[in-house]
């Protein structure tokens, strides 16, 4: 079974990012970039797929900047086989990169698609979802284990009151939650493999979707700032003052 | 105008976020009707149908609805939206899970975990863990949206909606529920909690976790959190994770206990009334947000804690 894996490109999650004075958006100038920690973890599990034996293939699609093409090199280092870049300046919006996605999935026919839960700067947790409902197959999102059950791949998913279980016949889509797995570092020899891996370079004219955002920024602010309180000498110190705002 | 909330419950009750999605709704305006999609789920199709604010409650009965199957949600919702001009979801997994496909469905961008609503295509949301706070207009003729709870209030008062009944889609469908492992837990719910105490990395193990922080929870009633070091390394459940990734809360009171403050981690409760933590590092981050700093070791303070309160 082939698998697509998306991988995104985002600041990377040790930085605070900082919202910009005209309140545009968020700075990103020579600020670090990483793979979104979540495509780590669908790369980390379509990689363990294959070395299990129930994957042959693992394809990586990152729809970004030229530098996404970086981002792909990373999951390529992992495991990955070959990759595709789309490459656009504009900022993308989840509708878009599933269109976008869907067909990719049509010309490649894979059995399986990994995506992240959410992308750690949009936080939007709709590009997997939208991809299944677009392409008509089920989904298993938020998962924390993923095994193959005869024909149908069974996904335990992390949800509000604890874990439930489904069925998914295949092909399907699956976006990853924290617990999954824990990506491995690329390893120096697997960094300069990966460079002699292929890249293919397309547009989102190539596949035929418009690309034109469906919403527009009206502002980045930052959010309100709280401020640090007082420290207290000890727990009774800590009761008196939690009595005295009525908190407790 | 008319705008579909999507009811969260467990058949036989309404979870919080239902009410204060409603809040948003109003919000954003026109009549409400609320759809309640369970199995055996007249409970809560009558709890819905009391909330303020509320047209109609469109409740519909179908196995695949007894845990809330995205593809046939999805099946159900599509259709009945060309009879309105919104779609609110609550920002849980339910929510999270299913109103992507609806919005791809509708061809719309959908607004993720709104925390206002600022007029009918114009809505406030956070972006970078909560580091940015970003306001969207939508273009489109339809709105998917969901909501973040802790951002909105129930409306005040009770209503008396009437309950219609509408037809399940045919399935089958292609996932299908296999089983579930639900917390069972008599503590009030981590997400609606008045009071939250919330463990870190620093209780070192799953026993301690249970022995230092859970009577301390119980003296106060409180709801119990974690932070994702706590959870990964197995002290604590997984959906006890407070933070961008996990639950967002807004408790009265929130207790950090051994807990560094990663932004990851305030991206899921800087916006509780009162934050209290203990950490024996003064220089940790958590204090930078917390009212009242306590600087000491949790094993001793904890304990301490829990018996005079
Ligand atoms: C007007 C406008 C300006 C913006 N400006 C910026 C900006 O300057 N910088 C910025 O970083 N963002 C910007 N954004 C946001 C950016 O478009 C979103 O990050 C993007 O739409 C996807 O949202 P998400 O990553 O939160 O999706 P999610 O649904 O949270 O992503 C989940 C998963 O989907 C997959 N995925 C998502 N996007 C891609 C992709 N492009 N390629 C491959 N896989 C993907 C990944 O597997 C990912 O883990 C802007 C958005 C708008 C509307
Ligand atoms: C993609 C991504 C998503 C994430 N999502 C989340 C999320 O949703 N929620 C979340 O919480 N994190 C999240 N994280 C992780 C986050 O970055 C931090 O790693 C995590 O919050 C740290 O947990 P902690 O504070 O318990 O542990 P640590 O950072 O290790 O802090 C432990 C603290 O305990 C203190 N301590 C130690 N011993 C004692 C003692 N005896 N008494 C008192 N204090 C003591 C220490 O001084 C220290 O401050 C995410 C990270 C990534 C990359």
């Amino acid at each position: 079974m082939k698998v697509l894996v998306p991988v995104k490109r985002v600041i990377d999650p040790n930085v605070r990012p900082r919202v910009k004075a005209d309140g545009s958006g968020v700075d990103l100038a020579n600020i670090k970039m990483a793979m979104n920690p979540f495509c780590e973890i669908a790369v980390e599990e379509a990689v363990r797929m294959k070395e299990k034996g129930v994957v042959t293939e693992i394809v990586l699609v990152s729809i970004g900047p030229a530098q996404a093409q970086e981002t792909i090199r990373i999951g390529l280092a992992m495991g990955g086989d070959r990759g595709i870049l789309v490459q656009t300046d504009v900022a993308v919006e989840p509708l878009a990169v599933a269109k976008i996605l869907a067909k990719i999935v049509e010309a490649e026919q894979p059995g399986l698609v990994i995506t992240g839960k959410q992308a750690i700067d949009d936080d939007a947790n709709q590009t997997g979802q939208m991809l299944a409902a677009l392409l008509g197959w089920p989904q298993g999102a938020f998962a924390s284990a993923v095994a193959m059950d005869g024909e149908k791949l069974k996904v335990t998913r992390e949800v509000d009151g604890g874990l439930q279980t489904v069925s998914l016949s295949l092909p399907a889509v699956v976006t990853t939650d924290l617990r999954l797995n824990e990506p491995r570092f690329a390893s120096l020899p697997n960094i300069m493999k990966a460079k002699k891996k292929p890249i293919e370079t397309k547009s989102p004219a190539d596949y035929g979707v418009d690309v034109t955002p469906r919403l527009t920024v009206v502002k980045v602010a930052e959010p309100k700032k709280r401020e640090a309180g007082e420290k207290v000498a000890d727990v009774d110190a800590l009761i008196a003052k939690l009595k005295s705002v009525g908190a407790i | 105008m008319a705008v579909l909330v999507l009811a969260e419950h467990n058949n036989a009750a309404l979870n919080d976020a239902t009410a204060k999605t409603v809040a948003a709704a109003q919000a954003f305006g026109g009549d409400i009707d609320v759809l309640v999609a369970g199995h055996n789920a007249k409970a809560a199709a009558d709890a819905a149908a009391k909330l303020a604010g509320v047209r109609k409650v469109i409740h519909v009965e179908g196995e695949a609805f007894s845990h809330a199957l995205a593809e046939a949600v999805e099946a159900l919702v599509v259709p009945m939206m060309s009879g309105y001009d919104a779609f609110f979801a609550p920002a849980t997994t339910t929510g999270k899970n299913v109103a992507p496909r609806i919005a791809a469905k509708l061809d719309v961008m959908q607004i993720s975990e709104i925390t206002k609503v600022v007029d009918t295509s114009t809505f406030e949301r956070p972006i970078y863990a909560g580091n940015a706070i970003m306001t969207v207009k939508s273009a489109d003729a339809k709105k998917v949206v969901t909501v973040r709870a802790t951002a909105f209030q129930a409306a005040a008062g009770a209503g008396s909606a009437s309950v219609e009944s509408a037809a399940a889609p045919a399935g089958p469908f292609k996932a299908t529920f296999v089983s579930e492992e639900l917390q069972k837990s008599d503590r009030p719910e981590l997400a609606s909690a008045k009071r939250v105490v919330s463990g870190g990395r620093a209780l070192a193990s799953a026993e301690q976790f249970d022995q230092y922080i859970l009577p301390l929870a119980d003296k106060l009633g409180a709801g119990v959190g974690a932070s994702r070091a706590a959870v990964d390394a197995g002290y604590a459940p997984n959906d006890f994770q407070v933070g961008q990734t996990g639950k967002v809360v807004a408790p009265e009171l929130y207790i950090a206990i051994g807990i560094s403050g990663a932004i990851q981690h305030l991206a899921g409760m800087k916006d509780s009334k009162i934050i209290v933590a203990i950490n024996k590092d003064e220089e940790a981050p958590i204090f930078q947000i917390a009212d009242y700093a306590l600087v000491g070791d949790l094993f001793k303070i904890v304990p301490e804690l829990t018996s005079k309160l």
